[in-house]
Protein backbone atom coordinates (compact mmCIF):
# COMPACT_ATOMS: atom_id res chain seq x y z
CA UNK A 1 0.00 0.00 0.00
CA UNK A 2 1.08 3.52 -0.72
CA UNK A 3 -0.37 6.94 -0.07
CA UNK A 4 -2.83 7.76 -2.82
CA UNK A 5 -1.60 10.11 -5.50
CA UNK A 6 -3.58 13.32 -5.99
CA UNK A 7 -5.75 13.53 -9.08
CA UNK A 8 -6.45 16.49 -11.34
CA UNK A 9 -10.24 16.28 -11.77
CA UNK A 10 -11.94 14.55 -8.84
CA UNK A 11 -15.65 13.76 -8.93
CA UNK A 12 -16.12 15.12 -5.44
CA UNK A 13 -13.74 17.51 -3.79
CA UNK A 14 -13.93 17.99 -0.02
CA UNK A 15 -11.90 20.82 1.44
CA UNK A 16 -11.35 21.48 5.13
CA UNK A 17 -14.83 20.27 6.03
CA UNK A 18 -15.95 20.35 9.66
CA UNK A 19 -19.29 19.51 11.20
CA UNK A 20 -20.44 20.63 14.59
CA UNK A 21 -23.81 19.46 15.83
CA UNK A 22 -26.28 21.70 17.62
CA UNK A 23 -25.32 20.16 20.97
CA UNK A 24 -21.73 21.30 20.46
CA UNK A 25 -20.23 17.94 19.49
CA UNK A 26 -17.51 18.31 16.89
CA UNK A 27 -18.27 15.31 14.64
CA UNK A 28 -15.54 15.90 12.06
CA UNK A 29 -12.77 18.45 11.81
CA UNK A 30 -10.80 19.69 8.83
CA UNK A 31 -11.41 16.81 6.43
CA UNK A 32 -9.75 16.99 2.99
CA UNK A 33 -10.75 14.26 0.58
CA UNK A 34 -10.97 13.83 -3.19
CA UNK A 35 -13.16 11.11 -4.66
CA UNK A 36 -12.26 10.20 -8.20
CA UNK A 37 -14.61 8.82 -10.81
CA UNK A 38 -15.03 5.05 -10.72
CA UNK A 39 -12.94 4.28 -7.66
CA UNK A 40 -13.97 2.10 -4.74
CA UNK A 41 -13.23 3.90 -1.48
CA UNK A 42 -13.84 2.69 2.05
CA UNK A 43 -14.16 5.00 5.02
CA UNK A 44 -12.78 2.89 7.86
CA UNK A 45 -12.82 3.87 11.49
CA UNK A 46 -14.08 3.22 15.01
CA UNK A 47 -17.56 4.29 15.97
CA UNK A 48 -17.77 7.99 16.64
CA UNK A 49 -15.12 8.88 14.06
CA UNK A 50 -17.65 10.78 11.95
CA UNK A 51 -17.51 8.48 8.92
CA UNK A 52 -21.30 8.39 8.64
CA UNK A 53 -21.47 12.14 9.16
CA UNK A 54 -18.97 12.63 6.35
CA UNK A 55 -21.00 10.34 4.10
CA UNK A 56 -24.17 12.31 4.82
CA UNK A 57 -22.40 15.56 4.03
CA UNK A 58 -21.32 14.13 0.67
CA UNK A 59 -24.93 13.06 0.13
CA UNK A 60 -26.14 16.58 0.83
CA UNK A 61 -28.18 15.42 3.83
CA UNK A 62 -26.64 18.10 6.00
CA UNK A 63 -24.43 21.05 5.18
CA UNK A 64 -20.92 21.20 6.68
CA UNK A 65 -20.41 23.77 9.44
CA UNK A 66 -17.21 24.87 7.72
CA UNK A 67 -15.33 24.03 4.53
CA UNK A 68 -16.53 23.26 1.03
CA UNK A 69 -17.89 20.35 -0.95
CA UNK A 70 -17.64 20.58 -4.74
CA UNK A 71 -18.49 18.43 -7.71
CA UNK A 72 -15.90 19.80 -10.20
CA UNK A 73 -16.96 17.62 -13.15
CA UNK A 74 -20.69 17.76 -12.53
CA UNK A 75 -21.67 20.97 -10.77
CA UNK A 76 -25.29 21.31 -9.80
CA UNK A 77 -27.20 24.49 -9.25
CA UNK A 78 -28.67 24.11 -5.78
CA UNK A 79 -25.76 24.44 -3.33
CA UNK A 80 -26.07 22.28 -0.21
CA UNK A 81 -28.86 20.25 -1.83
CA UNK A 82 -28.37 16.57 -2.62
CA UNK A 83 -26.62 16.07 -5.95
CA UNK A 84 -28.92 14.48 -8.55
CA UNK A 85 -26.26 11.92 -9.46
CA UNK A 86 -25.99 9.91 -6.28
CA UNK A 87 -27.42 6.81 -4.70
CA UNK A 88 -27.50 6.09 -0.98
CA UNK A 89 -27.73 2.82 0.92
CA UNK A 90 -28.53 3.11 4.61
CA UNK A 91 -27.44 0.78 7.38
CA UNK A 92 -31.01 -0.55 7.49
CA UNK A 93 -32.69 -1.53 4.24
CA UNK A 94 -35.07 1.43 4.77
CA UNK A 95 -37.78 0.05 2.53
CA UNK A 96 -41.38 1.20 2.49
CA UNK A 97 -43.18 -1.74 4.15
CA UNK A 98 -46.43 -1.01 2.30
CA UNK A 99 -44.83 -1.28 -1.13
CA UNK A 100 -43.65 -4.33 -3.07
CA UNK A 101 -39.98 -4.84 -3.92
CA UNK A 102 -40.62 -3.47 -7.41
CA UNK A 103 -42.44 -0.36 -6.12
CA UNK A 104 -39.63 0.25 -3.67
CA UNK A 105 -37.03 0.17 -6.43
CA UNK A 106 -39.25 2.39 -8.59
CA UNK A 107 -39.35 5.14 -5.97
CA UNK A 108 -36.43 7.31 -7.20
CA UNK A 109 -37.77 7.12 -10.76
CA UNK A 110 -41.33 7.89 -9.67
CA UNK A 111 -40.10 10.90 -7.70
CA UNK A 112 -38.19 12.25 -10.69
CA UNK A 113 -41.23 11.96 -12.94
CA UNK A 114 -40.28 8.94 -15.06
CA UNK A 115 -43.40 7.37 -16.59
CA UNK A 116 -44.81 4.36 -14.82
CA UNK A 117 -44.13 1.90 -17.64
CA UNK A 118 -40.50 2.90 -18.03
CA UNK A 119 -39.97 2.99 -14.26
CA UNK A 120 -41.40 -0.53 -13.95
CA UNK A 121 -39.22 -1.88 -16.74
CA UNK A 122 -36.02 -0.31 -15.45
CA UNK A 123 -36.75 -1.38 -11.87
CA UNK A 124 -37.52 -4.97 -12.85
CA UNK A 125 -34.22 -5.03 -14.76
CA UNK A 126 -32.35 -3.70 -11.73
CA UNK A 127 -34.02 -6.23 -9.41
CA UNK A 128 -32.86 -8.99 -11.76
CA UNK A 129 -29.32 -7.55 -11.66
CA UNK A 130 -29.20 -7.84 -7.87
CA UNK A 131 -30.46 -11.43 -8.09
CA UNK A 132 -34.11 -10.89 -7.17
CA UNK A 133 -35.83 -11.81 -10.40
CA UNK A 134 -39.23 -13.27 -9.46
CA UNK A 135 -39.54 -11.27 -6.24
CA UNK A 136 -41.06 -8.15 -7.82
CA UNK A 137 -44.40 -8.55 -6.04
CA UNK A 138 -42.95 -9.59 -2.66
CA UNK A 139 -43.40 -7.25 0.26
CA UNK A 140 -40.35 -6.42 2.41
CA UNK A 141 -41.67 -8.54 5.31
CA UNK A 142 -41.60 -11.58 3.03
CA UNK A 143 -37.89 -11.09 2.29
CA UNK A 144 -34.84 -12.07 4.32
CA UNK A 145 -32.39 -9.48 5.64
CA UNK A 146 -29.97 -9.98 2.77
CA UNK A 147 -32.71 -9.77 0.16
CA UNK A 148 -34.04 -6.55 1.67
CA UNK A 149 -30.56 -5.10 1.42
CA UNK A 150 -30.43 -6.17 -2.24
CA UNK A 151 -33.68 -4.30 -2.86
CA UNK A 152 -32.14 -1.28 -1.17
CA UNK A 153 -29.06 -1.50 -3.42
CA UNK A 154 -31.26 -1.91 -6.51
CA UNK A 155 -33.18 1.20 -5.51
CA UNK A 156 -29.93 3.16 -5.09
CA UNK A 157 -28.62 2.02 -8.49
CA UNK A 158 -31.82 2.29 -10.54
CA UNK A 159 -31.07 5.90 -11.47
CA UNK A 160 -27.56 4.87 -12.64
CA UNK A 161 -25.86 7.30 -10.26
CA UNK A 162 -22.26 8.43 -10.72
CA UNK A 163 -21.62 7.77 -7.05
CA UNK A 164 -23.01 5.20 -4.64
CA UNK A 165 -22.76 6.06 -0.95
CA UNK A 166 -23.13 3.15 1.49
CA UNK A 167 -23.40 3.54 5.25
CA UNK A 168 -22.34 0.21 6.82
CA UNK A 169 -24.93 -1.53 4.66
CA UNK A 170 -24.06 -5.10 5.61
CA UNK A 171 -23.24 -4.61 9.29
CA UNK A 172 -26.44 -6.29 10.47
CA UNK A 173 -26.13 -9.36 8.24
CA UNK A 174 -24.59 -12.72 9.03
CA UNK A 175 -21.11 -13.41 7.68
CA UNK A 176 -22.14 -15.78 4.88
CA UNK A 177 -24.71 -13.36 3.54
CA UNK A 178 -22.29 -10.47 3.97
CA UNK A 179 -19.59 -12.20 1.91
CA UNK A 180 -22.10 -12.98 -0.82
CA UNK A 181 -23.33 -9.39 -0.90
CA UNK A 182 -19.73 -8.11 -0.95
CA UNK A 183 -19.07 -10.21 -4.05
CA UNK A 184 -22.29 -9.11 -5.75
CA UNK A 185 -21.60 -5.47 -4.90
CA UNK A 186 -18.13 -5.74 -6.45
CA UNK A 187 -19.62 -7.34 -9.57
CA UNK A 188 -22.15 -4.51 -9.90
CA UNK A 189 -19.42 -1.93 -9.38
CA UNK A 190 -17.12 -3.65 -11.90
CA UNK A 191 -19.86 -3.69 -14.54
CA UNK A 192 -21.23 -0.20 -13.97
CA UNK A 193 -18.14 1.71 -12.85
CA UNK A 194 -19.81 4.10 -10.48
CA UNK A 195 -17.77 5.64 -7.69
CA UNK A 196 -18.38 3.64 -4.54
CA UNK A 197 -17.96 5.10 -1.06
CA UNK A 198 -18.33 2.41 1.57
CA UNK A 199 -18.47 3.20 5.27
CA UNK A 200 -17.45 0.28 7.48
CA UNK A 201 -15.79 -0.53 10.77
CA UNK A 202 -14.53 -3.87 9.46
CA UNK A 203 -10.91 -3.98 8.33
CA UNK A 204 -11.54 -7.21 6.39
CA UNK A 205 -14.53 -5.86 4.54
CA UNK A 206 -12.73 -2.66 3.58
CA UNK A 207 -9.65 -4.53 2.36
CA UNK A 208 -11.69 -7.05 0.39
CA UNK A 209 -13.71 -4.38 -1.39
CA UNK A 210 -11.61 -1.29 -1.85
CA UNK A 211 -8.92 0.27 -3.97
CA UNK A 212 -8.51 2.91 -1.35
CA UNK A 213 -9.06 2.91 2.41
CA UNK A 214 -9.48 6.21 4.19
CA UNK A 215 -8.75 5.53 7.86
CA UNK A 216 -10.42 7.91 10.28
CA UNK A 217 -9.89 8.67 13.97
CA UNK A 218 -12.47 9.76 16.51
CA UNK A 219 -13.08 12.72 18.82
CA UNK A 220 -12.98 14.78 16.75
CA UNK A 221 -13.47 12.76 13.55
CA UNK A 222 -10.59 13.29 11.15
CA UNK A 223 -8.73 11.53 8.37
CA UNK A 224 -5.61 9.73 9.66
CA UNK A 225 -4.41 7.86 6.57
CA UNK A 226 -5.27 7.27 2.96
CA UNK A 227 -4.19 3.73 2.00
CA UNK A 228 -4.13 2.34 -1.49
CA UNK A 229 -4.54 -1.29 -2.52
CA UNK A 230 -3.19 -2.50 -5.85
CA UNK A 231 -4.82 -5.92 -5.64
CA UNK A 232 -6.49 -6.62 -8.97
CA UNK A 233 -10.20 -7.17 -9.62
CA UNK A 234 -12.25 -9.25 -9.97
CA UNK A 235 -11.65 -10.40 -6.41
CA UNK A 236 -13.11 -13.61 -5.09
CA UNK A 237 -12.77 -16.20 -2.30
CA UNK A 238 -9.20 -16.91 -3.44
CA UNK A 239 -8.26 -13.32 -2.72
CA UNK A 240 -9.68 -13.71 0.79
CA UNK A 241 -7.11 -16.44 1.51
CA UNK A 242 -4.18 -14.87 -0.34
CA UNK A 243 -0.99 -13.55 1.22
CA UNK A 244 -1.65 -10.16 -0.34
CA UNK A 245 -5.01 -9.94 1.42
CA UNK A 246 -3.43 -10.91 4.73
CA UNK A 247 -0.71 -8.28 4.25
CA UNK A 248 -3.21 -5.56 3.38
CA UNK A 249 -5.32 -6.48 6.42
CA UNK A 250 -2.27 -6.22 8.65
CA UNK A 251 -1.35 -2.78 7.29
CA UNK A 252 -4.93 -1.52 7.60
CA UNK A 253 -5.25 -2.96 11.12
CA UNK A 254 -2.01 -1.29 12.22
CA UNK A 255 -3.16 2.03 10.80
CA UNK A 256 -6.55 1.68 12.46
CA UNK A 257 -4.88 0.87 15.77
CA UNK A 258 -2.77 4.01 15.50
CA UNK A 259 -5.87 5.98 14.59
CA UNK A 260 -7.68 4.70 17.68
CA UNK A 261 -4.66 5.44 19.89
CA UNK A 262 -4.23 8.93 18.45
CA UNK B 1 -46.49 -22.64 0.52
CA UNK B 2 -44.69 -19.50 -0.53
CA UNK B 3 -41.68 -21.52 -1.68
CA UNK B 4 -43.75 -22.75 -4.58
CA UNK B 5 -44.93 -19.25 -5.49
CA UNK B 6 -41.51 -17.66 -5.76
CA UNK B 7 -38.65 -18.99 -7.78
CA UNK B 8 -35.39 -19.47 -5.97
CA UNK B 9 -33.10 -16.58 -6.94
CA UNK B 10 -30.44 -17.58 -9.40
CA UNK B 11 -27.32 -16.44 -7.62
CA UNK B 12 -27.71 -17.82 -4.14
CA UNK B 13 -29.20 -15.00 -2.11
CA UNK B 14 -30.04 -15.93 1.45
CA UNK B 15 -33.55 -16.71 0.28
CA UNK B 16 -33.76 -19.62 2.71
CA UNK B 17 -33.74 -17.09 5.54
CA UNK B 18 -37.03 -15.59 4.39
CA UNK B 19 -39.91 -15.90 6.80
CA UNK B 20 -42.40 -18.54 5.72
CA UNK B 21 -46.08 -17.73 5.88
CA UNK B 22 -47.98 -20.98 5.95
CA UNK B 23 -51.53 -21.14 4.60
CA UNK B 24 -53.96 -22.44 7.18
CA UNK B 25 -56.94 -24.70 6.43
CA UNK B 26 -60.11 -22.65 5.96
CA UNK B 27 -63.74 -23.49 6.70
CA UNK B 28 -66.30 -21.20 5.00
CA UNK B 29 -63.44 -18.84 4.17
CA UNK B 30 -62.44 -18.44 7.82
CA UNK B 31 -59.22 -19.97 9.16
CA UNK B 32 -59.86 -23.18 11.09
CA UNK B 33 -58.20 -21.85 14.26
CA UNK B 34 -60.54 -18.82 14.32
CA UNK B 35 -63.73 -20.87 14.61
CA UNK B 36 -63.59 -21.63 18.38
CA UNK B 37 -63.33 -17.87 18.97
CA UNK B 38 -66.54 -17.40 17.01
CA UNK B 39 -68.49 -20.36 18.39
CA UNK B 40 -67.67 -19.80 22.09
CA UNK B 41 -69.27 -16.33 22.48
CA UNK B 42 -72.31 -17.44 20.46
CA UNK B 43 -72.79 -20.45 22.75
CA UNK B 44 -72.51 -18.22 25.83
CA UNK B 45 -75.05 -15.85 24.28
CA UNK B 46 -77.56 -18.64 23.68
CA UNK B 47 -77.20 -19.91 27.25
CA UNK B 48 -77.68 -16.41 28.69
CA UNK B 49 -80.76 -15.74 26.54
CA UNK B 50 -82.30 -19.08 27.58
CA UNK B 51 -81.63 -18.26 31.26
CA UNK B 52 -83.18 -14.80 30.81
CA UNK B 53 -86.31 -16.26 29.19
CA UNK B 54 -86.56 -18.89 31.92
CA UNK B 55 -86.28 -16.34 34.77
CA UNK B 56 -88.94 -14.10 33.17
CA UNK B 57 -91.37 -17.02 32.77
CA UNK B 58 -90.76 -18.74 36.11
CA UNK B 59 -90.94 -15.52 38.16
CA UNK B 60 -93.82 -14.20 36.06
CA UNK B 61 -92.10 -10.79 35.57
CA UNK B 62 -94.52 -8.45 33.74
CA UNK B 63 -93.32 -7.44 30.27
CA UNK B 64 -93.44 -3.70 31.13
CA UNK B 65 -90.69 -4.37 33.69
CA UNK B 66 -88.57 -6.95 31.87
CA UNK B 67 -89.68 -8.62 28.64
CA UNK B 68 -88.16 -11.98 27.70
CA UNK B 69 -85.97 -12.32 24.60
CA UNK B 70 -88.74 -14.11 22.67
CA UNK B 71 -91.19 -11.23 23.22
CA UNK B 72 -88.47 -8.76 22.19
CA UNK B 73 -87.89 -10.73 19.00
CA UNK B 74 -91.62 -10.80 18.30
CA UNK B 75 -91.83 -7.02 18.85
CA UNK B 76 -88.86 -6.50 16.57
CA UNK B 77 -90.75 -8.47 13.92
CA UNK B 78 -94.15 -6.83 14.40
CA UNK B 79 -92.79 -3.25 14.74
CA UNK B 80 -90.18 -3.68 12.03
CA UNK B 81 -91.84 -1.05 9.85
CA UNK B 82 -91.37 1.77 12.38
CA UNK B 83 -88.11 0.46 13.83
CA UNK B 84 -86.40 -0.08 10.48
CA UNK B 85 -87.28 3.46 9.47
CA UNK B 86 -85.71 4.74 12.69
CA UNK B 87 -82.71 2.47 12.25
CA UNK B 88 -82.18 3.88 8.78
CA UNK B 89 -82.33 7.46 10.10
CA UNK B 90 -79.84 6.75 12.90
CA UNK B 91 -77.47 4.92 10.56
CA UNK B 92 -77.67 7.72 8.01
CA UNK B 93 -76.67 10.31 10.60
CA UNK B 94 -73.94 8.01 11.97
CA UNK B 95 -72.33 7.41 8.59
CA UNK B 96 -72.70 11.00 7.45
CA UNK B 97 -71.00 12.08 10.69
CA UNK B 98 -68.29 9.46 10.23
CA UNK B 99 -67.59 10.56 6.67
CA UNK B 100 -67.48 14.19 7.81
CA UNK B 101 -65.16 13.16 10.66
CA UNK B 102 -62.82 11.38 8.23
CA UNK B 103 -62.82 14.30 5.78
CA UNK B 104 -62.27 17.01 8.37
CA UNK B 105 -60.00 14.91 10.61
CA UNK B 106 -57.64 13.82 7.84
CA UNK B 107 -57.63 17.26 6.15
CA UNK B 108 -56.85 19.03 9.42
CA UNK B 109 -54.16 16.46 10.24
CA UNK B 110 -52.49 17.07 6.87
CA UNK B 111 -52.72 20.85 7.27
CA UNK B 112 -51.32 20.61 10.82
CA UNK B 113 -48.33 18.55 9.75
CA UNK B 114 -47.56 21.01 6.94
CA UNK B 115 -47.65 23.99 9.25
CA UNK B 116 -46.55 23.79 12.87
CA UNK B 117 -48.06 27.23 13.48
CA UNK B 118 -51.50 26.20 12.36
CA UNK B 119 -51.26 23.10 14.54
CA UNK B 120 -50.18 25.12 17.56
CA UNK B 121 -52.99 27.64 17.07
CA UNK B 122 -55.84 25.26 16.26
CA UNK B 123 -55.13 21.98 18.04
CA UNK B 124 -56.11 23.26 21.53
CA UNK B 125 -59.56 24.08 20.18
CA UNK B 126 -59.92 20.59 18.77
CA UNK B 127 -59.09 19.30 22.25
CA UNK B 128 -61.67 21.63 23.84
CA UNK B 129 -64.27 20.39 21.38
CA UNK B 130 -63.36 16.84 22.30
CA UNK B 131 -63.47 17.18 26.09
CA UNK B 132 -66.74 19.12 26.22
CA UNK B 133 -69.57 16.59 26.75
CA UNK B 134 -71.73 16.61 23.66
CA UNK B 135 -74.89 16.42 25.81
CA UNK B 136 -74.11 19.85 27.20
CA UNK B 137 -73.62 21.57 23.85
CA UNK B 138 -76.26 19.69 21.86
CA UNK B 139 -79.14 22.01 22.92
CA UNK B 140 -77.11 25.05 21.79
CA UNK B 141 -76.30 23.46 18.47
CA UNK B 142 -79.94 22.57 17.92
CA UNK B 143 -81.01 26.17 18.67
CA UNK B 144 -78.33 27.71 16.46
CA UNK B 145 -78.52 25.36 13.51
CA UNK B 146 -82.29 25.00 13.39
CA UNK B 147 -82.39 22.00 11.09
CA UNK B 148 -82.63 19.01 13.38
CA UNK B 149 -80.91 16.46 11.14
CA UNK B 150 -78.00 18.79 10.55
CA UNK B 151 -77.76 19.44 14.31
CA UNK B 152 -77.61 15.73 15.04
CA UNK B 153 -74.99 15.32 12.36
CA UNK B 154 -72.85 18.06 13.87
CA UNK B 155 -73.13 16.56 17.36
CA UNK B 156 -72.16 13.10 16.14
CA UNK B 157 -69.31 14.62 14.15
CA UNK B 158 -67.94 16.48 17.19
CA UNK B 159 -67.79 13.21 19.12
CA UNK B 160 -66.29 11.21 16.24
CA UNK B 161 -63.69 13.40 14.66
CA UNK B 162 -61.04 13.74 17.37
CA UNK B 163 -59.64 10.18 17.38
CA UNK B 164 -59.21 10.40 13.62
CA UNK B 165 -57.51 13.79 13.89
CA UNK B 166 -55.10 12.90 16.67
CA UNK B 167 -54.27 9.45 15.32
CA UNK B 168 -53.67 10.73 11.81
CA UNK B 169 -51.38 13.49 13.10
CA UNK B 170 -49.41 10.87 15.02
CA UNK B 171 -49.26 8.68 11.91
CA UNK B 172 -48.16 11.45 9.57
CA UNK B 173 -45.32 12.28 11.96
CA UNK B 174 -44.15 8.72 12.43
CA UNK B 175 -42.67 8.03 9.01
CA UNK B 176 -39.24 6.34 9.24
CA UNK B 177 -36.59 9.08 9.54
CA UNK B 178 -34.26 7.34 7.13
CA UNK B 179 -37.07 7.18 4.58
CA UNK B 180 -37.62 10.91 5.07
CA UNK B 181 -33.88 11.35 4.40
CA UNK B 182 -34.21 9.20 1.31
CA UNK B 183 -37.03 11.35 -0.03
CA UNK B 184 -34.93 14.44 0.71
CA UNK B 185 -32.04 12.80 -1.14
CA UNK B 186 -34.20 12.42 -4.25
CA UNK B 187 -35.39 16.01 -3.81
CA UNK B 188 -39.02 14.95 -3.42
CA UNK B 189 -41.53 17.78 -3.20
CA UNK B 190 -43.71 18.24 -0.12
CA UNK B 191 -46.59 16.79 -2.04
CA UNK B 192 -44.58 13.73 -3.11
CA UNK B 193 -43.38 13.13 0.42
CA UNK B 194 -46.97 13.34 1.61
CA UNK B 195 -48.36 11.16 -1.15
CA UNK B 196 -45.72 8.43 -1.20
CA UNK B 197 -44.44 8.45 2.37
CA UNK B 198 -46.43 10.23 5.06
CA UNK B 199 -49.91 9.15 4.03
CA UNK B 200 -49.08 5.43 3.68
CA UNK B 201 -47.15 5.57 6.96
CA UNK B 202 -50.17 7.18 8.63
CA UNK B 203 -52.63 4.60 7.33
CA UNK B 204 -52.45 2.12 10.27
CA UNK B 205 -52.83 4.97 12.75
CA UNK B 206 -55.74 6.46 10.82
CA UNK B 207 -57.46 3.08 10.73
CA UNK B 208 -56.99 2.73 14.48
CA UNK B 209 -58.72 6.08 14.88
CA UNK B 210 -61.45 5.05 12.45
CA UNK B 211 -62.31 1.99 14.55
CA UNK B 212 -62.84 4.20 17.60
CA UNK B 213 -64.65 6.92 15.67
CA UNK B 214 -67.08 4.48 14.05
CA UNK B 215 -68.50 3.55 17.45
CA UNK B 216 -68.32 7.14 18.68
CA UNK B 217 -70.29 8.44 15.69
CA UNK B 218 -73.14 6.09 16.58
CA UNK B 219 -72.98 7.07 20.26
CA UNK B 220 -72.91 10.74 19.26
CA UNK B 221 -75.91 10.34 16.98
CA UNK B 222 -77.93 8.52 19.67
CA UNK B 223 -76.98 10.89 22.50
CA UNK B 224 -77.76 13.97 20.41
CA UNK B 225 -81.12 12.54 19.49
CA UNK B 226 -81.93 11.90 23.15
CA UNK B 227 -81.27 15.57 23.80
CA UNK B 228 -83.22 16.70 20.76
CA UNK B 229 -86.09 14.30 21.43
CA UNK B 230 -87.65 15.01 18.07
CA UNK B 231 -91.09 13.75 17.24
CA UNK B 232 -92.79 13.41 13.92
CA UNK B 233 -91.92 11.35 10.93
CA UNK B 234 -88.13 11.49 10.82
CA UNK B 235 -87.11 10.01 14.16
CA UNK B 236 -84.19 7.73 14.91
CA UNK B 237 -83.80 4.85 17.33
CA UNK B 238 -83.09 7.05 20.35
CA UNK B 239 -86.45 8.71 19.91
CA UNK B 240 -88.11 5.29 19.71
CA UNK B 241 -86.53 4.42 23.05
CA UNK B 242 -87.77 7.66 24.65
CA UNK B 243 -91.22 7.18 23.14
CA UNK B 244 -91.44 3.54 24.28
CA UNK B 245 -90.41 4.65 27.76
CA UNK B 246 -93.27 7.18 27.97
CA UNK B 247 -95.76 4.60 26.73
CA UNK B 248 -94.39 1.72 28.82
CA UNK B 249 -93.76 -0.28 25.61
CA UNK B 250 -90.70 -1.88 27.15
CA UNK B 251 -90.38 -4.74 24.62
CA UNK B 252 -90.14 -2.13 21.89
CA UNK B 253 -87.55 -0.22 23.89
CA UNK B 254 -85.48 -3.36 24.11
CA UNK B 255 -85.92 -3.98 20.39
CA UNK B 256 -84.63 -0.47 19.60
CA UNK B 257 -81.77 -0.96 22.04
CA UNK B 258 -80.92 -4.24 20.35
CA UNK B 259 -80.81 -2.50 16.96
CA UNK B 260 -78.42 0.16 18.32
CA UNK B 261 -76.12 -2.52 19.74
CA UNK B 262 -76.21 -4.51 16.51
CA UNK B 263 -75.42 -1.36 14.53
CA UNK B 264 -72.44 -0.67 16.77
CA UNK B 265 -71.17 -4.22 16.36
CA UNK B 266 -71.67 -4.05 12.59
CA UNK B 267 -69.76 -0.75 12.40
CA UNK B 268 -66.93 -2.25 14.44
CA UNK B 269 -66.68 -5.27 12.18
CA UNK B 270 -66.90 -3.11 9.07
CA UNK B 271 -64.06 -0.83 10.17
CA UNK B 272 -61.98 -3.81 11.35
CA UNK B 273 -62.51 -5.51 8.02
CA UNK B 274 -61.53 -2.40 6.06
CA UNK B 275 -58.45 -2.12 8.26
CA UNK B 276 -57.52 -5.74 7.63
CA UNK B 277 -57.98 -5.39 3.86
CA UNK B 278 -55.74 -2.33 3.70
CA UNK B 279 -52.99 -3.60 5.99
CA UNK B 280 -52.89 -7.34 5.44
CA UNK B 281 -49.85 -7.23 3.14
CA UNK B 282 -47.55 -5.25 5.31
CA UNK B 283 -48.56 -4.11 8.75
CA UNK B 284 -47.65 -6.14 11.83
CA UNK B 285 -51.16 -5.72 13.27
CA UNK B 286 -52.72 -7.60 10.35
CA UNK B 287 -50.14 -10.39 10.18
CA UNK B 288 -50.47 -13.64 12.07
CA UNK B 289 -47.37 -14.78 13.90
CA UNK B 290 -46.01 -18.19 12.98
CA UNK B 291 -44.97 -19.50 16.35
Amino acid sequence: MAVAAPSSRPLVSIRNVSKQFANGTLAIRGVDLDLRGGEFVSLLGPSGCGKSTLLRIIAGLGAPSAGTLDWPTAPHSAGGEPHPDLGFVFQDPTLMPWATALKNVMLPLTLSGVTRGEAEARSAEMLALVGLKGFETSYPRELSGGMKMRVSIARALVTHPKILLMDEPFAALDEITRHKLNDDLLALWWQNRFTAVFVTHSVFESVYLSQRIVVMAARPGRVMADLRSEAPYPRDELFRTSAEYAHLCRVASETLKQAIAA
Amino acid sequence: MSEAVHPVPHDGTDAEARPVFAEERRILGIAASTWPGIIAPIAIGIVMLAAWEAVVRIKGIPHYILPGPILIAQTLWSDWGTLSESLWITLRITFAALIAAITVGVSLAIIFTQSKWLEKSLFPYAVILQVTPVVSIAPLIIIWVGDINLSLLICAWIVAFFPILSNTILGLNSADHNLINLFQLYRASRWQTLRYLRLPAALPYFLGGLKISGGLALIGAVVAEFVAGTGGSASGLAYRILESGYRLQIPRMFAALLLISLSGIAIFFLTSWISYLLLRHWHESAIRREN
